[in-house]
């Protein structure tokens, strides 16, 4: 295994422990969730293939499963941002590529270009989560209010990392 | 056939994120089917130990509310136990079966694992098949009704929490004796509602509701909830009723599973009665 891998492999484990330890007990306001998990999906390297991406994915959403007692509800939300993150990736390339071996942190594509690849794909997820989890739209606004409210804790918590993670930062 | 091949070939992402998709799709509709002794929850060994250590911390930080509790319920365990004995002193000796006196046998459990804003919420409990606890089997606190096991390991147990959209638990009103079912709407963690009481009943707020006793999990009398709002709309055949909750969700920390030694017979006698399979 390279050095990458190495890495991803701890990191994995890390992003688990850290949602089911802690952010499970964190829900603001009875509605806003924190589902930071889906962003480890997110970095993987760029050049990783989509058949990669969703098995990564589907063991990942299934871990959250198991802690979250809701057996194949994250892994289903997970695989779909996995299957559709490199078309996605490929539909908002930055001008000149990317940088092979790189992720896609703001650190290597900036802030704007973070958002708009992040920000969509966490909305799916979280889309397909709650929308499945309440089993129909009877619910409808409530769930989009959960949506909404769990769109932005996951994503202030996203981006905020961004600037906290060791990497050497490109001006 | 080369085709065939090559066809999957370039559609290969797409076909695998289909059959990821659809398992996942089977796991979910399984997963709601009630009742069933699983691997893959919160009450495999390390996924609970590892809950638990969440728990731990977070209970620390409560151990003086959860000591009042525990002693307030025990000084109500001896006041009731004190009254009985007087009473069978002092007016009816007793002298009956064992049978008709042991009908349910509890079990004391620490939760590990609860949360309260999900649709679908489940709790973890610290007791398992070990100690006899089998799906099926009904939770209560010192506040009232929990929920029903759904799943149980060795040492670990899943419930269903009374906050789960898919859980209906049987109830009366306690003045009236009219029979509905609880059941909880996703909304508000401490509000419930109780469905199926007719038109010609009276409900008003502030009417207790208890468990009925008619399906044999819990036993009857178990404290549900209070009425806060009873609506009768012209169309309909049935009262509109909101139940504030007596079980606090979001500070329970121990709970009692009731055993029912007739659960079984009871069941059978109902089966071979009316061909009613529960």
């Amino acid at each position: 295994m390279s050095r990458t891998g190495i890495i991803q492999f701890i990191l994995f484990f890390v992003y688990v422990l850290f949602q089911v330890l802690v952010l499970r007990n964190l829900v603001l306001f009875d509605s806003a969730f924190c589902f930071l998990y889906i962003v480890f999906i997110l970095l993987l390297p760029i050049e990783l293939n989509t058949l990669a991406l969703m098995a990564i994915g589907f063991v990942l959403g299934f871990t959250i499963d198991i802690f979250y007692d809701s057996m194949g509800l994250h892994a289903m939300a997970t695989v779909l941002v996995a299957y559709l993150r490199n078309y996605w990736m490929a539909t908002i390339t930055p001008q000149g590529g990317y940088d092979s071996g790189s992720s896609a942190t703001v650190a290597s594509n900036g802030l704007q270009w973070f958002l708009v690849y992040a920000l969509p794909l966490v909305f799916i997820h979280h889309l397909v989560l709650f929308f499945v989890e309440a089993a129909g739209f009877t619910l409808f606004w409530y769930t989009m209010l959960k949506i909404v409210g769990s769109l932005l804790f996951t994503m202030t918590v996203i981006t905020l990392l961004q600037y906290l993670s060791p990497q050497r930062r490109r001006i | 056939m080369e085709r065939l091949i090559n066809f999957i070939y370039e559609y290969r992402a797409f076909l695998t994120f289909l059959l990821l998709e659809l398992s996942c799709s089977w796991l979910v509709i399984e997963n709601n089917q009630y009742q069933s002794t699983k691997y893959f929850n919160s009450s495999n060994r390390l996924a609970a130990n590892i809950l638990g250590f969440s728990q731990g911390v977070r209970e620390y930080f409560s151990l003086r509310t959860i000591n009042e509790e525990l002693a307030q319920e025990n000084a109500n365990l001896r006041t009731d136990l004190e009254r009985l004995h007087q009473l069978e002193q002092n007016y009816f000796p007793v002298n009956q079966d064992t049978i008709r006196v042991d009908l349910y046998d509890f079990v004391s459990a620490k939760v590990i694992a609860n949360s309260t804003n999900l649709y679908k919420n489940f709790i973890t409990i610290n007791k398992g098949a070990a100690d006899g606890i089998l799906p099926g089997m009904a939770a209560i606190s010192n506040d009232g009704a929990v929920g029903k096991v759904k799943s149980v390991s060795e040492n670990y147990s899943v419930l269903i929490s009374l906050l789960n959209v898919d859980e209906q638990i049987s109830c009366v009103i306690k003045r009236t004796n009219h029979f509905g079912s609880a059941r909880w709407d996703g909304l508000h963690q401490r509000y419930s509602n109780l469905l199926f009481i007719p038109r010609h009943a009276t409900p008003v707020v502030g009417d207790t509701v208890i468990t009925s006793g008619y399906n044999a999990v819990f036993p009857e009398g178990i404290m549900v909830g209070i009425i806060r709002k009873a609506n009768l709309r012209e169309e309909t055949n049935f009262w509109d009723i909101q139940i504030e909750l007596t079980q606090d969700f979001g500070r329970l920390s121990f709970v009692e599973v009731i055993k029912s030694r007739l659960k079984n017979e009871k069941d059978s006698l109902e089966q071979i009665t009316i061909g009613v399979v529960k």
